[in-house]
């Protein structure tokens, strides 16, 4: 198994939301995140910003930002 | 406020006032929707508008097996879609450039490939209490402001419209590798700025 850096593997959990990593890549990956908290928390932080697209449409979770404010 | 069209040549029957209420009270959530996608705001009012108007017109076709405004997204994201096809069509979408996004990279990590002691994330509280905060939702605004194009663009067709990144190669003209290397750079771009905004604040 290759060993990767903290840089790397932000790049393959980047991938891992987009497409199937490769078994080496998923190895790679799940090695790092369990030593290394930093990524633990980029890897949930990630995860996070791929679901705020699905909270527009909750009602409960609503962005509330007034958008007829913001036009200028 | 949209204005209904007449609908009385049309075979489908107009949206009850507990819709037209649900179209009222969903509309500031397309608006934000299509600007943070758009990037113009006269563009994402004229989609909404569209957006709402087919909503009403297909009224007899929402079939109740999503939500309903589920539903009037779906419509959205294909009007979406279409403005950023014009867009492409009409050369609106600039050449790629760099624009530091590289150099704010670099930043992020250390030459062995380690987070610098600045960028290395923090924790940012409970997930669930973060979505549902009004404060992380301005900052999450503003950091999306705050991407360079180009990157935006790829970015939310991924992750607020929900495209694959095959069907994004086919809409923007590039290959998929490209489309995962933007991804990673959005990705850690709007982190470190969403961090820096919603712990700045929390910490107040």
């Amino acid at each position: 198994m290759r060993m990767v850096m903290c840089r790397e593997a932000t790049r393959l959990m980047s991938k891992n939301l987009d497409a199937p990593l490769g078994f080496q890549e998923r190895m790679s990956l799940k090695f790092h995140l369990a030593m290394c908290g930093a990524c633990r928390k980029c890897n949930q932080q990630f995860q996070l910003i791929h679901d705020a697209g699905k909270a527009f449409e909750a009602k409960e979770s609503s962005p509330p930002f007034d958008t007829d404010d913001q036009t200028t | 406020m949209a204005s209904w069209p007449d609908s009385s040549q049309s075979d489908t029957s107009k949206p009850s006032a507990e819709r037209q209420r649900r179209l009222a009270a969903v509309r500031p959530r397309l608006l934000a929707f299509a600007r943070l996608q758009l990037r113009d705001a006269s563009e994402a009012d004229d989609v909404v508008q569209e957006a709402l108007i087919t909503a009403v017109e297909k009224n007899a076709r929402f079939e109740g097996k999503s939500g309903y405004e589920t539903w009037v997204f779906g419509i959205l994201k294909n009007k979406i879609l279409d403005a950023l096809r014009a867009q492409k069509r009409h050369g609106k979408w600039q050449p790629w450039s760099d624009d530091g996004v590289e150099a704010a990279i670099e930043q992020q990590f250390q030459s062995s490939g380690r987070w610098t002691d600045v960028a290395r994330p923090s924790s940012w509280g409970d997930p669930e209490k973060t979505l549902f905060s009004e404060r992380f939702w301005q900052v999450f605004d503003s950091c999306m402001i705050a991407l360079p194009d180009n990157i935006a663009r790829i970015f939310t067709m991924r992750e607020l419209m929900g495209l694959s990144t095959h069907q994004i190669c086919e809409e923007a003209g590039i290959k998929e590798n490209n489309c995962w290397v933007i991804l990673h750079r959005g990705r850690l771009l709007l982190r470190a700025c969403l961090e820096k905004g919603w712990l700045s604040e929390a910490n107040k």
